[in-house]
């Protein structure tokens, strides 16, 4: 307590003075968005921005600097420095949002309170839960969080990245990689591949007798047919992918043998990446805004939970229809909700919402692909319109234009996010 | 700005009816207005232009031995193919298909004129026989109609929320081109040269796929007054 205390400084004193309800038509109305990641510190932005003071915005984000996982691949292949994924919240401090760098410890969803960790309540008239995922630490016998040192995962941003880098570097002349992909859903449906062909990059030049081995628990992935084509043009003979039809599923792990069984037979590996399966950020199951399935139900024109109507859900969290789960789709979403927020507390105009994505990945230097989608929000969910996806056999001048590209998209959305 | 003077003047009219059967030798006339910069025939070099044998079905900046724009040899990347439908947008308004082309054409209005001219062109070409028969009807520029659309600068300002996750608010280009501070006309023609899919880029077109005429038209207001407000300090 002494120490969160004092780490906190000022922002503490200025969260207790939050405890104090809102009182409506009193006071300015309230939004506290409970994580400052794509779709958090999008939607508090937007806000505080459009609503030009009307509304009181709240962001609850434990860490001072974001990692993106977007581009951390990028980071894994030699293509980016690491100082370059983090992103500070002085931009949304000066936009007017009230950064409070402490967790959301729970929800008060009739009291319409948060608890923070170090203690105070922060009352809210509109929230707005982006908390990105957790992992099922129960999805692979074997392996549990006291493992993800020896064996990263590396799906959520920062240190975890770096671990797995080092490991890559440090991997005996000739060694095994061992990559278990995870099942739907999960953030970044081509994420694990574009991993795949960084490492592959990666190994290439300071190991080229390394081998990389997938095992997947998915038949078939995103972006297949690009990414088979590009590893077997520029890595030939490096990369394993193993579906479940041959290796009849993960069975267990052996994190001190460095071991994966299957049904076909055991993996040795000399570093191994395990993405476990996945399911909404803790704080959406406290808040009793999940439903089976680990994520959270919403409306789709407003991104509002199923559940609660003062509550909105965005981004990997949330159950989007055919929406990715994405860093750009939960930009978007973050717009949609913002603009439906801002609606009902100043009275603003609504307009129909426009989601869309675009998911870029490299295989090689300037070999860029990309896909991409828009939706619509229906009586049901968030249904795809349209799409479209680079094809295999593409010159070389389209790839690296579209590399290019996804340059641009990282430093648009990352402005769009922080300010 | 000399790059946004002669646009306007140059959008052409919707054709009212079906155009007449193309006339090559008429279009060998008006190829005249081609001429200063660019060959065709035995022996063709580029010159101020590309020569432009074998135009038809060859992707935009495919040449060898010429210097094209940087935004060519972007369109040409990106999958821009000369079809009669992309040559007659190229012809008629060659700025509202390549933003900052090089070849300083204002444009022929004319549309039967411009399938009089292609008609004589696809003489040069080694496989006519992929070209359709019929001269191009479609009138892929900005119908001189849509200019008068008032945009709503609220609406254009939400709309215009999707397109600074790729284009930065600012102006800066770090891989994505800068849309902000256009006169209007150009960045309607612009969007609607991807909605038409005249414009390569399958992210905008799909961007551009469902945006209406009054959409467009409020993004392009909005887009265009955007880079006169102060930056933040
Ligand atoms: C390797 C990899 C590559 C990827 N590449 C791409 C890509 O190229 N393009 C793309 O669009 N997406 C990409 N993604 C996906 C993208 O990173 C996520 O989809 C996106 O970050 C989701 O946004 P979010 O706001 O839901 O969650 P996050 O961005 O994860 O943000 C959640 C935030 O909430 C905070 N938080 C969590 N719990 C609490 C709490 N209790 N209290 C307060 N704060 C809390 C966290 O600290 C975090 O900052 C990639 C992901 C990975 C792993
Ligand atoms: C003032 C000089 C000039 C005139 C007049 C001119 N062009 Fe061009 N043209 C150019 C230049 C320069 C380029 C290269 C453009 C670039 O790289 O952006 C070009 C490019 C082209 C291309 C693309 C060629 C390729 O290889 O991709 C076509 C097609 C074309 N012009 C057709 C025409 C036609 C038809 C006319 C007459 C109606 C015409 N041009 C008039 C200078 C001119
Ligand atoms: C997914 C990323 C993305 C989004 C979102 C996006 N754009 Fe684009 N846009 C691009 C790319 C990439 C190009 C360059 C395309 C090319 O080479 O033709 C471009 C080009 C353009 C151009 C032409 C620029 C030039 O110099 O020729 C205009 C105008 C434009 N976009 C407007 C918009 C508007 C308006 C929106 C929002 C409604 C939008 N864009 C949303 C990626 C995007």
């Amino acid at each position: 307590m002494q120490t969160r205390r004092s780490f906190l400084g000022a922002t503490a004193a200025g969260a207790a003075a939050l405890a104090a309800p809102a009182a409506i038509g009193q006071a300015r109305p309230r939004l506290v968005v409970i994580g400052g990641g794509a779709g958090g510190a999008t939607m508090a932005r937007y806000v505080a921005r459009d609503a030009g003071g009307a509304v009181d915005v709240v962001l609850i984000e434990p860490t001072r600097t974001y990692y993106t996982c977007f581009f951390s691949n990028l980071y894994l292949g030699g293509f980016r420095d690491y100082d370059s994924l983090g992103h500070g919240y002085g931009g949304l401090a000066t936009g007017g949002v009230n950064v409070v760098h402490d967790t959301a410890a729970g929800v008060d969803r009739d009291a319409r309170t948060v608890r923070l960790a170090s203690g105070p309540d922060i009352a809210y008239d509109a929230l707005a839960v982006a908390p990105g995922i957790d992992f099922r630490w129960d999805s692979l016998p074997g392996y549990g969080v006291e493992h993800q040192n020896a064996m990263p995962h590396a799906w959520k941003g920062g240190s975890q990245t770096q671990l797995l880098k080092a490991q890559l570097e440090a991997m005996r002349p000739g060694g095994v990689f061992v990559m278990i992909a995870p099942p739907n859903p999960y953030r970044c449906p081509p994420g694990p591949y574009e991993r795949v062909s960084m490492a592959a990059h990666l190994l290439t030049q300071i190991n080229p007798t390394a081998k990389i081995i997938v095992l997947d628990t998915k038949k078939s992935f995103s972006k297949q047919a690009l990414f088979s084509e590009g590893w077997a043009q520029h890595y030939p003979g490096m990369v394993d992918w193993l579906p479940p039809s041959i290796t009849e599923g993960v069975q267990r792990i052996d994190v001190a043998a460095m071991t994966v069984e299957t049904g076909f037979d055991s993996f040795k590996a000399d570093v191994a990446n395990v993405i476990p399966a996945q399911k909404a950020g803790r704080i959406a199951e406290a808040a009793g805004l999940t439903d089976d399935s680990g994520f959270c139900p919403i409306v789709p024109a407003t991104m509002q939970s199923a559940l609660d109507e003062n509550v909105h859900v965005l981004g990997d969290a949330a159950i989007a229809g055919d929406m990715p789960k994405s860093g750009f789709s939960a930009n978007s979403q973050a717009k949609a909700a913002a603009m439906a927020v801002r609606a009902r507390l100043t009275g603003s105009r609504v307009f129909p919402p426009r989601y869309s994505n675009t998911c870029w990945s490299l295989i090689a230097t300037d070999d860029g692909v990309k896909v991409g989608a828009r939706y619509e929000a229906t009586g049901e969910k968030i249904a795809s319109v349209d799409s479209f996806i680079s094809q295999t056999g593409e010159d070389a001048a389209l790839r690296k234009q579209t590399y290019e590209e996804s340059l641009g998209w990282y430093a648009g959305i990352t402005a769009d996010m922080f300010g | 700005m000399l790059r946004y003077g002669v646009l306007a003047l140059s959008l052409a009219l919707p054709a009212a009816a079906p155009a007449p059967a193309a006339d090559p030798e008429r279009g060998a006339a008006l190829f005249s207005e081609c001429s200063g910069c660019h060959m065709v025939g035995d022996g063709a070099r580029h010159r101020v232009g590309p020569h432009l044998n074998g135009v038809f079905g060859r992707r935009a900046a495919g040449l060898d031995g010429y210097t094209y724009s940087k935004d060519m040899i972007r369109a040409g990347a990106d999958g821009l193919e000369w079809t009669p439908e992309t040559l007659d947008a190229y012809i008629a308004n060659p700025r509202a298909l390549v933003t900052r082309t090089r070849m300083s054409y204002r444009g022929m209005k004319d549309p039967a004129e411009r399938a009089d001219l292609l008609a004589f062109l696809r003489g040069y070409s080694a496989s006519p026989r992929d070209i359709p028969e019929a001269p191009p009807t479609a009138e892929p520029t900005l119908p001189a109609a849509l200019a008068g659309v008032a945009g709503d600068r609220d609406y254009g300002e939400y709309l215009a929320s999707e397109c600074v996750t790729c284009h930065q608010a600012d102006g800066s280009d770090a891989g994505i081109p800068s849309i902000v501070g256009w006169p209007e006309e150009d960045f309607k023609a612009a969007l609607h040269g991807y909605r038409a899919k005249l414009r390569a880029n399958q992210a905008m077109q799909l961007i551009a796929a469902t945006l209406g005429d009054e959409e467009i038209a409020s993004l392009a207001t909005f887009f265009a007054t955007h880079a006169q407000q102060p930056a933040a300090p």
